[in-house]
């Protein structure tokens, strides 16, 4: 497992590590140790926005593994994320207890103001943790697995593969809208109180919780790391730039898609359910399938297939729609995120990173180090489109 | 003693009512004049006593003017001055009457109150109004009269309910008399159980809710053969209505199956022929719906006489307008991403952001009104069945989309380099059919028929800049659902998701029946991932 680990990071993986981890480490010091006079003090407002970038950096982790190097385009990606977040919130208002604005020390307020008598089933053991924890991986794990079983094995491919997700997030959308469905409807879970015990709201718990997404996306990215430079990411490559060739090997094509949905549909629960505490709550518009597909844009802006990319096109689109949704240019957002997604798609088809990489290969020198280079290399893009179907 | 009222009432009010049928015959004589001046005077005493027998006057004067006072009385809008003595009708219009001459006056009845009503004057004003319509020149006043009556069934009203029937010469409204006179004879506890059993026939040959509630409301004491023909009407009604609400929920169903159809065949077209997925589709049907409502405006203002022809105008510049754009995203954007299918995706969603919030800025984020042509509104029945004109239209208006499309493809040289491109580019290409014009044009006319489908929508949903998202999704499970390259299983797609969520919206909610529809989709591309209608093909995807 380790010689796993130490084969996969290569250098630009390790420095992405370390910087991560530093970042992780220093930020909420920063925010905990300085008085709020001093001009290096991170006030706790950017510790919670940073750490919702974090939570979308991982999200399109989980994207950027699958589409990236597995060429299968989910559009319904959001509903995983959302299902984490949902069994985080239902942990989160497990812990309210009585201090609700009904005071039920069993029921949560939405269920009150419902005139429900007993908790449903399904909120059964959501008051511990551990259970939680363990629902936030399971649920959006079981319902890839299952989708990604149906659909695989019948090789639904390509568009439609992407129009069936997106009509997997519209029917969930639908479904918790709707208030008899016991996840709160339209207004979602929120008001959380305590985490384990400690104030949703206090500075300390934010700065752990900015703290812990951090190694979550380490985690993440180790994970991912692990995945593609080992034989099994090879053959999802294969996967993604010919996937009938690859058939005709002798790969079972579906269980190597599977596997890796599956895993990825669990990583953006996880980051569904650090998102939800630090955003203090999460409604059925998280299901939207315009969310989604936002989530995709990130990974093409940054690089697909370049797990990197990912992370950074996730934080730089995110902190552009902060900047630009709150002030004189509002009205103008949607143009420039429209704009990304056709200039992207048409100029920057490798986006940021790849760019940049393949900018760097063709200044090395020729010789042992392209070789080398086209061996590490982490291609987000086929070289030469692929024919039409 | 007010039962001894009610009685002497009851026993009275059919022999004023006959009187007012007989005077309704005979002009009305000017000697008639003071009594009925008199009775309008009544209703300035301020006493409910007075004012119910002027209610009962007038209903037996047959004056013109005692249905518009009794229904002023009704809606509150009948004016009384203690003072003068005189009594006004306040119309809706703001105009001002003087009851008793029905001459317009100028006076201020700002200051003065309305007749006031307790609860047995409301009935007795309700009683007046439909005795006093029974008798209305209008047949379909009449009709509605006698349904009142039906539902009522009020022994009092038999008298006049009989010789209204034998006066009757419409159809419609000696039907619905010789239901009302049913409905009496079966309430009646004197009569006989022949003539009650006869009765269920007549109410039977109804066979709607009304004629379903008044059977189950059968008093306890009827006989047990009376209470035996009732049960089995009921059965029969029964059936005959769940006949009628499968029929009506197959018409909601072809409706909305027509809609979707509309708005996914242009998807259908060009999924079809480029293998593109374009999901700013929805804001194509978005503009059309734009140009519909800018095309309204402009008459509104300048030509307010071609209001009715508005819609013909918008069809040919709605198409206009979201065709050319259509060309144009295509020779801009899309022709640099043939081959790559998903990124064509990405790229048309930011489209679609651009298009939304470009209408947004223009027009603003609020609907805008479309209205209906004259043509366009109003209803009309089959049997059980109301069927809207827009709505029937709208169905018209999709067929004939659809036979001049599927025309085209036939037999145009346009739509056989479609077909051809469509079965295999390189071929097609090989033999000199310019294949990237095939593209734009293609992709024109998708666009153009998504404009055209807006125009339809305008009628019947908001015109928002998110009048487009609303479709998109149903569109690609139309498109998806029933296979591309194939308008004939678009329309089976659009079609069969219309009735199938038709008919679960009764037994499952609206939304969960669009949950339960988008789920069966979703197991059903598992069986056949390529829709209903496949292309067969020897192409193994690349």
């Amino acid at each position: 497992m380790s010689y796993l680990l130490t084969r996969s990071l290569n250098k630009s993986a390790t420095a992405f590590l370390l910087v991560v981890a530093a970042v992780g480490i220093v930020l909420p010091l920063l925010n905990l140790l300085l008085p709020e006079s001093s001009p290096l003090q991170v006030p706790t407002y950017l510790i919670s926005l940073f750490g919702k970038y974090l939570c979308y950096a991982i999200l399109a982790l989980s994207i950027d593994l699958i589409w990236g190097y597995c060429g299968i385009l989910s559009l319904g990606h959001g509903a995983f994320f959302a299902l984490g977040g949902y069994a985080m919130g239902m942990y989160l208002m497990r812990q309210i207890g009585g201090r609700g604005v009904y005071g039920n020390p069993l029921l949560p307020d939405f269920m009150v103001f419902l005139n429900w008598k007993a908790l449903p089933w399904y909120w059964y053991g959501f008051d511990m943790f551990w259970f939680a924890a363990l629902m936030v991986v399971l649920v959006p794990g079981v319902l890839a697995f299952s989708f990604g079983w149906l659909a695989f094995r019948s090789r639904v491919t390509g568009v439609y593969l992407s129009i069936i997700t997106q009509a997997m997030t519209y029917a969930l959308l639908l479904a918790f809208f709707r208030n008899d469905f016991g996840f709160g409807g339209n207004n979602g879970l929120t008001d959380f109180k305590d985490i384990l015990g400690f104030n949703v709201q206090a500075p300390g718990t934010r700065a752990v919780l900015f703290a812990l997404s951090c190694a979550a996306l380490m985690l993440a990215f180790a994970i991912c790391r692990t995945v593609v430079s080992s034989k099994l990411g090879k053959v999802l490559i294969a996967v993604r730039d010919a996937e009938s060739r690859t058939r005709f090997l002798g790969y079972r094509v579906e269980s190597y898609k599977l596997f890796v949905f599956t895993l990825s549909a669990c990583m953006a629960g996880v980051a569904g359910a650090l998102y939800v505490p630090q955003v203090g709550i999460i409604n059925p518009s998280e299901f939207a399938p315009g969310n989604s597909i936002e989530a995709v844009i990130w990974v093409a802006v940054g690089g697909r297939g370049t797990l990197i990319g990912a992370v950074l096109g996730a934080i730089a689109v995110n902190y552009a729609k902060t900047v630009f949704t709150s002030g004189l240019l509002a009205p103008y957002w949607l143009f420039m995120l429209g704009a990304l997604f056709i200039l992207v798609t048409l100029l920057l088809p490798r986006g940021i990173v790849g760019t940049v990489q393949s900018w760097f290969e063709q200044r090395r020198p020729s010789g042992v180090a392209e070789a080398e280079a086209s061996a590490e290399r982490e291609d987000g893009v086929a070289a030469t489109p692929k024919p039409a179907e | 003693m007010p039962g001894f009222d009610v009685s002497v009432y009851r026993f009275l009010r059919p022999l004023v009512l006959l009187l007012a049928l007989a005077l309704s015959i005979v002009a009305t004589s000017p000697s008639q004049a003071g009594s009925f001046e008199d009775a309008v005077g009544l209703f300035a005493n301020d006493s409910f006593a007075d004012t119910e027998e002027a209610i009962n006057a007038l209903a037996g004067s047959g004056n013109p003017l005692a249905y518009p006072i009794i229904s002023a009385l009704q809606d509150g809008r009948l004016i009384a001055d203690p003072a003068t003595r005189k009594v006004y009708i306040k119309q809706v219009d703001g105009k001002v009457l003087d009851a008793a001459t029905g001459a317009v006056v100028t006076t201020d009845v700002g200051s003065l109150d309305g007749v006031r009503l307790n609860n047995r004057l409301r009935r007795a004003v309700e009683a007046a109004v439909s005795s006093l319509t029974l008798l209305s020149p209008d047949p379909a006043k009449r009709t509605q009269a006698a349904l009142q009556v039906f539902k009522t069934h009020d022994a009092a009203d038999l008298a006049a309910v009989e010789s209204a029937l034998q006066k009757e010469t419409n159809g419609a409204a000696k039907q619905a008399f010789a239901a009302a006179r049913a409905a009496i004879v079966l309430f009646q506890p004197d009569a006989s159980d022949t003539s009650k059993v006869e009765a269920i026939a007549t109410i039977k040959a109804r066979g709607d809710q009304e004629a379903l509630a008044l059977l189950s409301a059968l008093p306890a004491d009827t006989s047990a053969a009376v209470q035996r023909t009732a049960q089995s009407a009921i059965g029969a009604i029964q059936n005959q209505l769940a006949v009628w609400s499968a029929a009506q929920n197959a018409w909601y169903g072809i409706s909305l199956g027509s809609v979707l159809l509309l708005a996914a065949i242009g998807l259908a077209i060009t999924f079809g022929v480029m293998g593109v997925i374009n999901m700013a589709h929805g804001e194509m049907v978005m503009l059309g719906a734009y140009t519909t409502f800018v095309v309204q405006e402009l008459i509104r203002t300048r030509y307010p006489g071609l209001f009715d022809y508005s819609l013909l105008i918008a069809v040919p510049l709605a198409f206009a307008v979201a065709g050319l754009i259509g060309i144009l995203i295509e020779r801009s954007i899309i022709r640099f991403l043939y081959g790559r299918p998903l990124e064509t995706l990405l790229a048309t969603w930011g489209i679609s952001l651009v298009l939304q919030q470009a209408v947004r800025t223009m027009f603003g984020p609020t609907n805008r009104e479309v209205g209906n042509p004259s043509w366009m509104s109003g209803a009309f029945e089959i049997g059980q069945l109301t069927i809207t004109y827009n709505r029937l239209w709208i169905v018209c208006f999709t067929l004939a989309v659809f036979a001049i499309l599927l025309a085209m493809l036939r037999y145009t040289s346009l739509g056989l380099e479609m077909r051809a491109v469509t079965q295999n580019r390189r071929m097609a290409a090989a033999m000199g059919i310019a294949t990237s014009r095939v593209d734009a044009l293609t992709f024109g006319l998708g666009s153009g028929i998504a404009g055209i489908a807006g125009v339809a929508l305008s009628q019947i949903d908001n015109v928002s800049p998110n009048l487009g998202q609303s479709y998109i999704i149903d569109s690609f499970m139309v498109v998806v659902f029933g296979g591309v390259g194939n308008l004939w299983g678009t329309l089976v797609g659009a079609l069969t998701l219309g009735i199938a969520n038709k008919f679960l919206e009764p037994v499952a909610g609206a939304v969960l029946g669009k949950i339960a529809i988008l789920v069966m989709i979703i197991l059903f591309i598992q069986k056949r991932p390529r829709g209903l209608f496949a292309l067969r093909g020897r192409s193994v995807e690349a």
